[in-house]
C-alpha cells in the first residue's frame, strides 16, 4: 500500500499529505443515497451542507482556500469559511447572494455515498424543489429552533410527499442559540411528526443540530446535549433505504433495438421495476405480443438474471415488431394500456399549463401526443384541492390527460419510473411539467364499454360551433375526438360497416 | 443519412472479473441508459474525446452500452497541438484496437497566427485552441448532440449542470434558463441548429472514475502514474520538460524528479504533483487522503472567479 511509498514524497505544497493512518479500503455495499434538502432563507440550509461536506472531507483544501478568497476572508466565529460560497456556484447567485438552480452536491463515508440536490427555499422556487425531489429517496428538512415549524415546512413536506417521498429528517437547527433547550426540541419534532402523519409518512427522525458548530451533523453533539440520545444526521443517512423494491411486475421501456447483423437482434433499455430471466414470457406493449425470453445480454457475461436498475439488452424467441417507446413486461402483471389517465402535475415554466392544448409527453422513453385538462389546484397552504381550469407556474394540480394513441403506465405510487412523465411545450421544447399518474380513466370518462355511443363526421367548422356551447362543454369529459382530413373519416366510417 | 456508422456485431472475451460493488453498478447503469437515450433520439451524436481518465472510462461505458453493436457514432478529439506525446499514442492505439471512428481537429489559426500557450497567455490560447476549436468542429460535423466527460462534483458552476445541457445554435449555454429535468426523462427536442450536451457522468466522483477504471480494468495513459520524469517548475508548477518546444527562462532549469499527474490537459498548462503512486491502489488511496482538488493542477481555472462558467457559457466543455 502506499501509505509507506508516500512517506518518502518530498513534502512541499504540491505533494499529497501523509494519511494519519491507513484509509479504510471502500468497498461500498450499498448503492448512493439520493436525499434533497429543504428549509427557509434563514434556516442555515447551506451552512448544514457546508458542514457534511467538511465534516465527510469532500472539501478541498484549494477550494477552501478560493472560498476564503471570495468571501473576503469573511468568516463564521469559527474560522470557518462561509459555506454557502461553496454551494452557490452560478455567478448570478454569488452576485445576489441567493441560490437559484437545483445544485448537486457530493460526499462520502466509509459506508456509503450521497447525492444531495441542493434546492432554494423560497416559494416561487417550488419547481426547482419538485426537481430535486423527483429522484431522491430521502428528504431534510431544516427548522429554526428559535422559530419552530413554518408555513413553508408543510409546503415542503407536501411537495416531497407527492413526489414519492416516503422518509423525513427534522434537522432542527441552530439548537445552540436556545442553550440546547430540550422541551423545545420535543415540542417541534412532535408537531412535526404530526405534519408528517398527516401527509401519511411514517418515516420521521428529528434530530436537534447545530450546523454552525457541526453538532449532531456527522459528530454526536453529547457534550452540549447529553439529554439526546439518538443518531447523528450522517447515522440516519447511512441507514436510510434506497427505491428499488418496486412490487410491480417486470418492466422494459425499450430505448432501443439493436441489429448489428443478420444473427443478433436485442431489446435494449434500462429494467424499470421487477426482473426478468431467460425463460419467462414477456408481453409487448401496446401491441400485446407475445414471446419468451432467451437471452439477457451485457457487455461482460450472459446473465441469468436481471432486476430493476439493470441496464440490459434483451433477446426474444421469435421475430415480434417492437421499436424504441414500446414497453417489454411480465404477463401477469401488466401495466395498464389506454386513452386516458389521471395525473397530479407540477406546472415548471412562466406559460403554465393551459387547458386543451397539445403537448408532447415523454415517459421512459416513450413520446406521444396529448391534451391536458386542468382539473383542480393545491392550495399548499390549507392542503385542499379547489377547482381549476390552467395551472399558473409552481402549481401543483390534478389534470385529466387524453392520447391519441395507447400510452401504457403504472401509477406512480406503485411505480416512479413507468408512473412519471414530464410535458414538453412542442412551440418552445422547453420542459414544463412534470407529472405523476394516480390511474387511468375507466374507458372514457367512466362510461362501461356496453353503452351506446354515436360516431358522427363533422365538417370542422360545425363540430367547433358544436364544442362551443355550454351542453358541450359541460360534459366534454365524456367525448372522444379525433381530428382527421375527409378521406380518412369516410375509411373510418366505412371500417365500421364492414 | 450522410454519414453512416454500421453496426456490426462485436466479440466480447468474457472476463472473469468479480462483479461490480452496488455503488459503481449505479452509476453505470445511468451512464449506459443516458448514451442509449441520446443515441436513440439524435441523428448525430459525437463523443468528445479528450484522452484522459474521464474520456477512459466514457469510451468504456459506450462500449457497453452498445454491446454487441459498435460505438455508432465517431469520436472527436479537439487537438490543440500542445498535448502530452504520450496522450496521442494512446489515443492512436485505443481507437485502433476497439475500432472506433475518430475524427480529429486542431484549430487553423493555431499554425496561422502562431498561437501558444506561451505567447498568448493561458486565457487566449483556451479560448481559440480549444473553445474556438470546438465549435468549429462541432459546426462542421453538424453534430446535434455531444457526450461529454464532465462530472458534477469538478467545480461550482458544472454543479447545476443538467445531463442534458441545452445548447443555441452558436453553442452559447445560458445558466440561469436551464430546461428542468427530472426522474431519469430527459428531453431531447430540438430545433436545427440547436444541440445539446449529454454528460453520462454526471454523478460521478474522482473516486468513483478511479475506482471504476480499477474494477473494469480500463487502460489509461501512462503519465497517471508515477514515474521518474524530466520536470521544470514556472509559476508554481511542475512541467513536463519532454517537447522540444518547451523554452526555458531564465533561471529555470530541467531536472528529473518522480511525478505524475493527476488530471492531462495541454502539457504547458497541466502541472504534474510529486507522489510515489505506481498502481490504481496506489493513486486511490492517495485520492481518499488528498487534501487539494484535482483541478488544482489546472492554470485555466485560476485567471479569475467564476472562470469555468464563463468559459461554459462560451462554448466550452
Amino acid at each position: 500500500m502506499t501509505a509507506p511509498a508516500l512517506a518518502n514524497a518530498a513534502l512541499d505544497e504540491n505533494a499529497v499529505a501523509l494519511p494519519s493512518q491507513e484509509p479504510a479500503r471502500i468497498a461500498r455495499d450499498s448503492r448512493p443515497l439520493r436525499l434533497i434538502t429543504c428549509g427557509s432563507v434563514d434556516d442555515g440550509k447551506s451552512t448544514l451542507i457546508g458542514r457534511l461536506l467538511w465534516d465527510t472531507k469532500a472539501v478541498k483544501e484549494d477550494q477552501a482556500a478560493s472560498l476564503q478568497r471570495d468571501s473576503n476572508g469573511k468568516q463564521n466565529d469559527l474560522g470557518l469559511p462561509d459555506f454557502a460560497l461553496l454551494l452557490d456556484g452560478l455567478q448570478a447567485e454569488r452576485e445576489q447572494g441567493i441560490t437559484i438552480d437545483v445544485a448537486y452536491r457530493y460526499f462520502s463515508t466509509d459506508k456509503r455515498s450521497f447525492i444531495v440536490a441542493d434546492t432554494p427555499g423560497h416559494e416561487q422556487y417550488t419547481r426547482n424543489m419538485a426537481t430535486g425531489a423527483s429522484t431522491a429517496d430521502l428528504a431534510v428538512l431544516l427548522v429554526d429552533a428559535r422559530i419552530g415549524l413554518l408555513e413553508q415546512t408543510r409546503r415542503h413536506a407536501t411537495i416531497a410527499t407527492l413526489m414519492g417521498i416516503r422518509q423525513f429528517v427534522l434537522a432542527v437547527n441552530k439548537i445552540d442559540l436556545t442553550n440546547y433547550d430540550r422541551a423545545r426540541f420535543e415540542q417541534i419534532s412532535h408537531e412535526f411528526k404530526e405534519l408528517a402523519l398527516s401527509l401519511g409518512v411514517r418515516q420521521v427522525t428529528a434530530i436537534p443540530v447545530s450546523a454552525l458548530k457541526g453538532e449532531n451533523v456527522v459528530y454526536d453533539g453529547r457534550a452540549s446535549m447529553p439529554w439526546y440520545d439518538g443518531p447523528t444526521l450522517i447515522e440516519v443517512l447511512e441507514l436510510a433505504t434506497t427505491r428499488s423494491a418496486q412490487t410491480v411486475g417486470f418492466r422494459l421501456p425499450v430505448q432501443r433495438v439493436s441489429r448489428p447483423g443478420e444473427s443478433f437482434r436485442g431489446y435494449q433499455g434500462t429494467v424499470a421495476g421487477g426482473s426478468v430471466k431467460p425463460g419467462d414470457s414477456v408481453v409487448i406493449l401496446p401491441s400485446g405480443m407475445v414471446a419468451n425470453v432467451t437471452k439477457i445480454v451485457t457487455f461482460d457475461l450472459v446473465r441469468n438474471a436481471a432486476v430493476a436498475g439493470d441496464a440490459i439488452t434483451l433477446v426474444l424467441d421469435r421475430q415480434v415488431d417492437v421499436s424504441r417507446g414500446d414497453m417489454i413486461a411480465t404477463i401477469d402483471s401488466q401495466p395498464m394500456t389506454g386513452l386516458a389517465f389521471d395525473a397530479q402535475l407540477v406546472a415548471l415554466q412562466p406559460e403554465g399549463i393551459q387547458p386543451g392544448k397539445r403537448y408532447w409527453l415523454k415517459s421512459g422513453s416513450r413520446r406521444q401526443r396529448v391534451q391536458v385538462q386542468p382539473v383542480t389546484q393545491l392550495d399548499l397552504k390549507s392542503g385542499k384541492w379547489n377547482h381549476a381550469d390552467e395551472l399558473p407556474m409552481n402549481a401543483i394540480g390534478k389534470v385529466h390527460l387524453t392520447f391519441d394513441e395507447q400510452a401504457i403506465f403504472d401509477s406512480y405510487e406503485q411505480n416512479r419510473t413507468t408512473g412519471a412523465f414530464i410535458l414538453i411545450d412542442p412551440d418552445t421544447n422547453n420542459t414544463v411539467a412534470g407529472g405523476m399518474i394516480t390511474g387511468r380513466r375507466a374507458t372514457i370518462g367512466g362510461i362501461h364499454a356496453e353503452e351506446h355511443r354515436v360516431i358522427l363526421s363533422l365538417p370542422a367548422d360545425l363540430a367547433d360551433q358544436l364544442m362551443a356551447t355550454e351542453i358541450f362543454a359541460g360534459r366534454r369529459e365524456d367525448v372522444d375526438i379525433r381530428r382527421v382530413n375527409a378521406a380518412k373519416a369516410i375509411e373510418v366510417i366505412d371500417a365500421i360497416d364492414e | 443519412m450522410p454519414h453512416i456508422h454500421p453496426e456490426t456485431e462485436l466479440h466480447n472475451p468474457q472476463s472473469t472479473k468479480p462483479p461490480l460493488d452496488p455503488h459503481l453498478k449505479a452509476l453505470e447503469n445511468e451512464a449506459i441508459h443516458i448514451f442509449r437515450e441520446v443515441a436513440a433520439e439524435f441523428e448525430r451524436p459525437v463523443m468528445l474525446y479528450s484522452i484522459g481518465k474521464d474520456s477512459s472510462v466514457l469510451l468504456h461505458l459506450a462500449r457497453k452500452a452498445f454491446y454487441p453493436g459498435r460505438v455508432p457514432f465517431p469520436l472527436l478529439h479537439v487537438d490543440t497541438g500542445w498535448k502530452f506525446r504520450e496522450m496521442i499514442a494512446f489515443r492512436d492505439e485505443t481507437v485502433e484496437k476497439y475500432d472506433l471512428d475518430l475524427v480529429v481537429h486542431t484549430n487553423p489559426r493555431g499554425a496561422v497566427e502562431n498561437i501558444t500557450p506561451f505567447t498568448h497567455g493561458s486565457a487566449l490560447y483556451t479560448d481559440i485552441m480549444k473553445t474556438e476549436a470546438l465549435r468549429q468542429a462541432l459546426d462542421a460535423g453538424q453534430y446535434d448532440a455531444a457526450f461529454g466527460g464532465a462530472r458534477r462534483d469538478e467545480e461550482a458552476s458544472r454543479a447545476k449542470e443538467r445531463i442534458y445541457s441545452f445548447r443555441t445554435p452558436d453553442h452559447r449555454w445560458d445558466p440561469r434558463n436551464q430546461r428542468p429535468e427530472l426522474w431519469n426523462i430527459y428531453n431531447g427536442m430540438i430545433r436545427r441548429g440547436e444541440s445539446v450536451r449529454a454528460f453520462p457522468l454526471s454523478n460521478w466522483t474522482e473516486v468513483d472514475i478511479w475506482r471504476y477504471i480499477q474494477a473494469e480494468e480500463i487502460p489509461i495513459v501512462p503519465l497517471y502514474f508515477a514515474e521518474k520524469r524530466p520536470i521544470v517548475e514556472r509559476d508554481g508548477m511542475m512541467i513536463l520538460a519532454e517537447d522540444p518546444r518547451l523554452e526555458l527562462l531564465p533561471g529555470e532549469a530541467k531536472r528529473e524528479e518522480v511525478i505524475r499527474f493527476r488530471t492531462l490537459g495541454c502539457f504547458p498548462l497541466t502541472g504534474a504533483i510529486r507522489s510515489n503512486a505506481t498502481t490504481l491502489d496506489d493513486i486511490i488511496s492517495e485520492l481518499e487522503t488528498a487534501t487539494v482538488s484535482e483541478r488544482q493542477g489546472r492554470a485555466i481555472d485560476r485567471d479569475q472567479a467564476g472562470s469555468m462558467e464563463k468559459k461554459k457559457r462560451e462554448g466550452y466543455f
